[in-house]
C-alpha cells in the first residue's frame, strides 16, 4: 500500500520536478529546487534575536507569521554586503520549517534535465562545497544546485561549539 | 502499483468467499459518509468504484456485498498500512463521540437529580447511543459498538413502552459504567493503542437488565415503593464473649444491605470505632430497614447470623423510620441514639413536619419542571454551533493582527501627509471602526464557556460522594463565564483536582458534620467570574478547613521549612500544601493523598501564567481561588527600547521604573553593579551589555531602570527607554531559531502596530540568572 502512497506523491511532485529557482550571489548563480520553495520578497526589517550565528540576521515579520532569515552570503563564508533593492528573501519550507534565505538577487526559474545534471567533482572540500550537491548545465552556462537540507541543519554542530 | 493488484486479489477472495454464503441482513451505511471518508485515498475509490460496478451489473442483491466488500477494503487497508492514525474522519469521530458522552453524561445525571426519566431524556440517551452506535461501527470499534448497540435496544424498548415517571439508580449506574468504558476506549484510540476493551460483560448485564423490564414491567419498584414497604427495626444481641462484634455487625449491614432500599443502623461507626464492640455488647445492635421482603424472609435472613443470641424484630410505622431519614432521599444514614429516642417520644409532632416535608417537595418538583424546561432549550440551540479547529482560528487571528498593522500604513501612510482629504478620512474612520470590531470579535471566537469543564464536577463529586459515603451538594455559579480554549484545556486537571480534595479531605462524613452543629450536606461551590483581565475560579467548601498545625508539622517532617515558623503568616501556611511532596492526608485513599497533588496543580497553573491563593478557617471551610488570564495569546505588556531593538516586559512582573541617579550604583569589585532603592539593594542588569546590542545610552543616569521580580526576588533591569504600554500577541519564535541553543532571556516575540517585531523578556529566566 505505500506504494500507492509513494505514487499519489511523485504525481504532484511531476509539474516541479526538475524545477530550479535561479539566485545569484556575487558572480555565482546557484539553483535551489522549486518545491521548496513558498515565496520570494523583497528585503524586510530584520530584527536581530540575540545569541545566534551571525548568518542567521534574525526575525522577520511575514503577514503575522515570524520566520528567521539566514544571510547566505554570510552562510558561505563570503564577505558581507550592504542590502539594496535587489536584495531577495527566497522563503523556503524545509523539513516543515520556513526560513527566509537572503540573496543577492533572483534571475528565473528554469528546468534542468535530469541529463544535464551533473555530480560534482572531487575536489578537496572547501567551504561552498559543503551545500553544493549537484552541478546543472545550462547551455553553456553553469549553475550550482544546492542541498537545501544541509544549508539548514549541517553547521548546527559547529554553530554551537562556536556559541559554547 | 502493486498494492492496488494487492487490494484487487483481496477484494476477488472476499468476493469468492463471498458469492457461496451471502450474509443476510441490512448494513446501515449511509453512502455519502463512506465515499467522503475514502475520497483522499484517490485510488481506492477507484477500486471500490469497479467492485461497486461488478455488483450493480450483476444482480441487485450483490449491493449489499459490495457496501461491505467496500468495508473490508477500507478495514484491509488500516490495517495494512495504518493509514487512518492520522486521517481526520478518525479524529472527527473522536471529537464527536467524546462530545456526544459528555451530554449523555449531562442527561444522566440530571434524570437522577430529579429521579425521573422524562421522555425527552430517553429519546435523548437513545439518540446519542444510536450515533455512536453508527460512527463507531463504521470506525471498525466493535467493542463500542457493541455496547452502545446494547443500550440503544434497551432504551429503544423504553422509549416504545413510554413508562410514565419511571427511574431506576441501577439503570443510570449501568450507563454510567458503560460511559466509563466507551470513555476508555476512546483514550486508547486516541494514544493509538491497541483498542481491547471487552464490552461482554456490561453488555450482558444490559442485556439481563431490558429481559428483566420485559419480565416485570416498569412500575414494580414503584408499586413496592407505594404498598409493598415493610419497616422493621432490628435489635441484634450477640453472644457473651464471641468477639468482634462490631465486624460482625457489619457483616449483617452487608447482607441486609442487598435486600433493603433503606438501612440506618446503631452505633454508626462499628469499623472504624473499637469502642463501638462495647455499646452492642451493650444495648445490642440496631438496624432500621426500609425494605419490600416481608418480616418472615428478614427474620430468616437474621437468624443465620452467627453467635447471635437475642433477636428483636418489630415492625416500625412508615413515619418514624421516614423521620429517621430526614427527608434524605437516597443513601445509607446512621442515625444517632438520640434522634431515634425523640421520634419515638414526640409522635405528634412529627405530623407537622411531615407536612411540611410534602410542601418543600411540591415546590422541589415545580423548580424541577423548570430545569427541564431550561435543559431542553438549551439542548435545541447546541444544534446550531459548528466546530472549527483551532489552528484555522489562529490562523484568522494572525491574519486580523495583519490587517490592522496594513490599516495603520494606509491611513498612516507618508505619501499622504499634508494633503486635504475630507472624504478619505472619513473612509477611513469607517475602516478603523470595523476592523477594531473584527478583532474583538476572532478573540471572542477562541473564547469558551466553563460550563462543560464545571458540568464534569457533578459527575466526581457523585461517584466520591457514593465511594466515601459522604453527602455533598455541588453548586456551580457563573458557568457562563468564557476563558481562551487553550485555557480550558490546561484548567480541567487542576480543578478536578481541587473537587476531589475538597470531598475527600474537605468536607466531613454527615455523623461529624452533625455533632458539629452544620447541615448533614456538605456544599462545594465551583464559581467563576471576570476580574479584570483575569477571570477568578473559586473552589469554595464548608468542610473542617485546613488544620494549621498539621501543615506545619508535616512541613517539618518534610523539611519544606525555609524560613522560621513562628513568621509564617497563615496564608505562607497554607501555600506549604503547594509545595512538591506534601499531602496531610494521612491515608492515602483512591482519590488523594499520594502527595503529588497540589503541586502540580499550582504548577499548571502558574504555567498558563495564573496564581493560586488559599483560603481557609477552621471548621467553616476551605476556599482557593485561581486567577487565569483571559488569554495566553494576549498579554499586557510594557515596551522598552534598547538601541536599535524593541522589546517587552509583561507589565504583571513589573514592580516599578524610574530614572536612576549615578550615586546610588554601586559597583563592587567584580563589576557587578548594585542600586540601592529605599534602603534595600537589588542588582542591576544592562539589557545593552546582556544582549550584546549597540547603543549610545550606556550612563546609568541617562536610562532608565525597571524594576522586575518573579518568585519574590527582584532585580533592576537597565534601558534606553520606555515606549509605552500596550496589549500584545504573544507568539512563539520560530522553530528554526529555537534549535539553536536555548536563547536565555527571550520567551517569545510579538508583533508591534507598525508591523516590527519585538521580543519578549523571560522574566523568570532573568531573574534567576542574575
Amino acid at each position: 500500500m505505500a506504494d500507492i502512497q509513494t505514487s499519489i506523491v511523485t504525481e504532484d511532485k511531476d509539474t516541479q520536478e526538475g524545477r530550479y529557482l535561479i539566485f545569484s550571489i556575487d558572480d555565482e548563480s546557484y539553483g535551489i529546487e522549486i518545491r521548496y520553495v513558498t515565496e520570494i520578497i523583497g528585503i524586510q526589517t530584520i530584527t536581530g534575536v540575540p545569541e545566534l550565528p551571525d548568518y542567521v540576521k534574525g526575525i522577520i515579520n511575514l503577514r503575522g507569521k515570524i520566520i528567521p532569515v539566514m544571510d547566505v552570503r554570510l552562510r558561505f563564508k563570503k564577505e558581507p554586503r550592504e542590502y539594496s533593492d535587489r536584495t531577495c528573501i527566497i522563503v523556503v519550507d524545509i523539513m516543515g520549517m520556513s526560513v527566509g534565505l537572503i540573496v543577492d538577487s533572483v534571475s528565473e526559474v528554469v528546468t534542468i534535465n535530469e541529463a544535464d545534471i551533473s555530480e560534482l567533482p572531487y575536489i578537496r572540500q572547501g567551504y561552498q562545497n559543503h551545500y553544493v550537491k549537484k552541478i546543472g548545465k545550462i547551455s553553456d552556462e553553469v549553475r550550482l544546485l544546492l542541498d537545501c537540507e544541509k544549508l539548514l541543519t549541517d553547521e548546527d554542530v559547529e554553530s554551537l561549539n562556536e556559541v559554547l | 502499483m502493486p498494492g492496488i493488484f494487492n487490494a484487487l486479489d483481496f477484494t476477488a477472495s472476499i468476493l469468492a468467499a463471498l458469492s457461496g454464503s451471502l450474509i443476510a441482513g441490512r448494513y446501515e451505511f449511509e453512502l455519502n459518509y463512506l465515499i467522503s471518508f475514502i475520497r483522499p485515498r484517490k485510488y481506492f475509490i477507484y477500486v471500490i468504484y469497479v467492485v461497486y460496478l461488478l455488483a450493480l451489473n450483476g444482480k441487485s442483491k450483490y449491493v449489499d456485498i459490495s457496501i461491505i466488500l467496500m468495508f473490508k477494503i477500507l478495514w484491509t487497508v488500516k490495517k495494512m498500512a495504518d493509514l487512518f492514525s492520522n486521517d481526520a474522519m478518525l479524529e472527527m469521530f473522536l471529537f464527536e463521540a467524546s462530545q456526544l458522552l459528555e451530554q449523555l453524561e449531562q442527561v444522566v445525571l440530571s434524570c437522577e437529580t430529579r429521579q425521573h426519566y422524562s421522555e425527552e431524556d430517553i429519546n435523548e440517551i437513545f439518540r446519542i447511543m444510536h450515533t455512536i452506535k453508527g460512527s463507531s461501527s463504521m470506525m471498525m470499534f466493535n467493542g463500542i459498538a457493541a455496547l452502545s448497540h446494547a443500550i440503544e435496544d434497551l432504551f429503544s424498548y423504553i422509549r416504545k413502552e413510554k413508562p410514565e415517571k419511571y427511574f431506576s439508580s441501577d439503570l443510570n449506574d449501568l450507563i454510567l459504567t458503560c460511559i466509563d468504558f466507551i470513555k476508555i476506549e476512546l483514550e486508547k484510540i486516541r494514544n493509538k493503542d491497541n483498542v481491547d476493551g471487552d464490552p461482554s460483560e456490561l453488555v450482558e448485564k444490559i442485556k439481563s437488565f431490558l429481559a428483566q423490564l420485559k419480565e416485570r414491567g416498569f412500575n414494580v419498584p414503584e408499586e413496592k415503593n407505594e404498598e409493598v414497604i415493610n419497616y422493621f427495626k432490628a435489635v441484634l444481641y450477640f453472644e457473651d464473649g464471641c468477639e468482634m462484634e462490631n465486624i460482625r455487625a457489619f457483616a449483617v449491614v452487608h447482607n441486609l444491605e442487598k435486600i433493603a432500599y433503606k438501612l440506618v443502623y446503631y452505633p454508626a461507626d462499628i469499623i472504624e470505632n473499637e469502642k463501638s464492640v462495647e455499646t452492642i455488647r451493650r444495648e445490642g445492635f440496631q438496624i432500621f430497614i426500609k425494605t419490600d421482603r416481608s418480616k418472615e424472609e428478614i427474620q430468616e435472613q437474621l437468624v443465620q447470623t452467627v453467635f447471635l443470641r437475642k433477636l428483636q424484630l418489630p415492625v416500625v410505622d412508615e413515619k418514624a423510620f421516614a423521620e429517621s431519614l430526614q427527608d434524605r432521599e437516597n443513601g445509607e444514614l446512621v442515625l444517632s441514639e438520640n434522634s431515634v429516642k425523640k421520634q419515638e417520644e414526640n409522635a405528634t409532632a412529627e405530623t407537622e413536619d411531615g407536612g411540611k416535608t410534602a410542601q418543600v417537595e411540591k415546590s422541589h418538583t415545580e423548580t424541577e419542571q423548570k430545569q427541564n424546561v431550561g435543559d431542553h432549550h438549551s439542548t435545541s440551540s447546541a444544534q446550531s454551533y459548528i466546530s472549527v479547529s483551532v489552528a484555522k482560528l489562529d490562523r484568522l487571528m494572525d491574519l486580523v493582527g495583519e490587517m490592522v498593522i496594513a490599516e495603520a500604513m494606509v491611513i498612516q501612510n507618508p505619501d499622504l501627509q499634508g494633503l486635504e482629504l475630507a472624504n478619505f478620512h472619513k473612509a477611513a474612520t469607517q475602516l478603523s471602526k470595523i476592523t477594531s470590531e473584527i478583532q474583538d470579535i476572532v478573540m471572542s471566537v477562541r473564547m469558551v464557556p466553563l460550563a462543560a469543564t464545571f458540568q464534569r464536577m457533578n459527575r466526581i463529586v457523585r461517584d466520591m460522594c457514593r465511594k466515601l459515603n459522604k453527602e455533598v451538594q455541588l453548586e456551580i455559579i457563573g458557568e457562563e463565564t468564557e476563558v481562551d480554549k487553550n485555557i480550558i484545556e490546561r484548567i480541567t486537571d487542576p480543578l478536578m483536582h481541587l473537587v476531589r480534595n475538597a470531598v475527600d479531605h474537605g468536607i466531613e462524613t454527615a455523623e461529624e458534620r452533625e455533632a458539629m452543629g452544620k447541615g448533614r450536606v456538605g456544599k462545594i461551590t465551583i464559581e467563576a467570574k471576570n476580574v479584570g483581565s483575569d477571570v477568578h475560579i473559586i473552589v469554595k467548601d464548608d468542610g473542617r478547613g485546613l488544620n494549621k498545625e498539621k501543615i506545619l508539622k508535616k512541613a517539618r517532617e518534610n523539611n519544606l521549612l525555609t524560613t522560621d515558623e513562628d513568621s509564617l503568616s497563615d496564608s505562607e501556611i497554607y501555600r506549604l500544601i503547594l509545595l512538591p511532596g506534601f499531602s496531610t492526608s494521612d491515608k492515602v485513599t483512591e482519590f488523594s493523598g499520594r502527595g503529588v497533588g497540589m503541586d502540580v496543580v499550582a504548577k499548571n497553573i502558574e504555567a498558563i501564567g495564573g496564581s493560586i491563593s488559599i483560603e481557609s478557617e477552621k471548621n467553616k471551610g476551605t476556599q482557593i481561588t485561581l486567577a487565569i488570564p483571559l488569554t495566553l495569546a494576549i498579554i499586557d505588556g510594557m515596551n522598552i527600547q534598547v538601541g536599535k531593538s524593541t522589546f517587552t516586559i509583561p507589565t504583571i512582573s513589573i514592580q516599578e521604573s524610574f530614572r536612576p541617579r549615578d550615586e546610588k550604583v554601586i559597583v563592587d569589585p567584580d563589576g557587578n553593579e548594585m542600586i540601592m532603592v529605599r534602603g534595600e539593594c537589588y542588582p542591576v542588569l544592562r539589557l545593552h551589555k546582556f544582549f550584546g546590542i549597540e547603543t549610545e545610552v550606556t550612563n546609568i543616569s541617562d536610562g532608565i531602570i525597571i524594576m522586575i521580580s518573579q518568585d519574590e526576588r527582584n532585580i533592576c533591569v537597565f534601558a534606553d527607554r520606555l515606549l509605552g504600554q500596550q496589549q500584545v500577541v504573544v507568539k512563539s519564535l520560530p522553530e528554526y531559531i529555537k534549535r539553536f541553543k536555548k536563547i536565555s532571556g527571550i520567551s517569545g516575540c510579538t508583533l508591534l502596530g507598525d508591523g516590527s517585531i519585538s521580543l519578549i523578556l523571560d522574566i523568570a529566566n532573568l531573574v534567576h540568572n542574575k
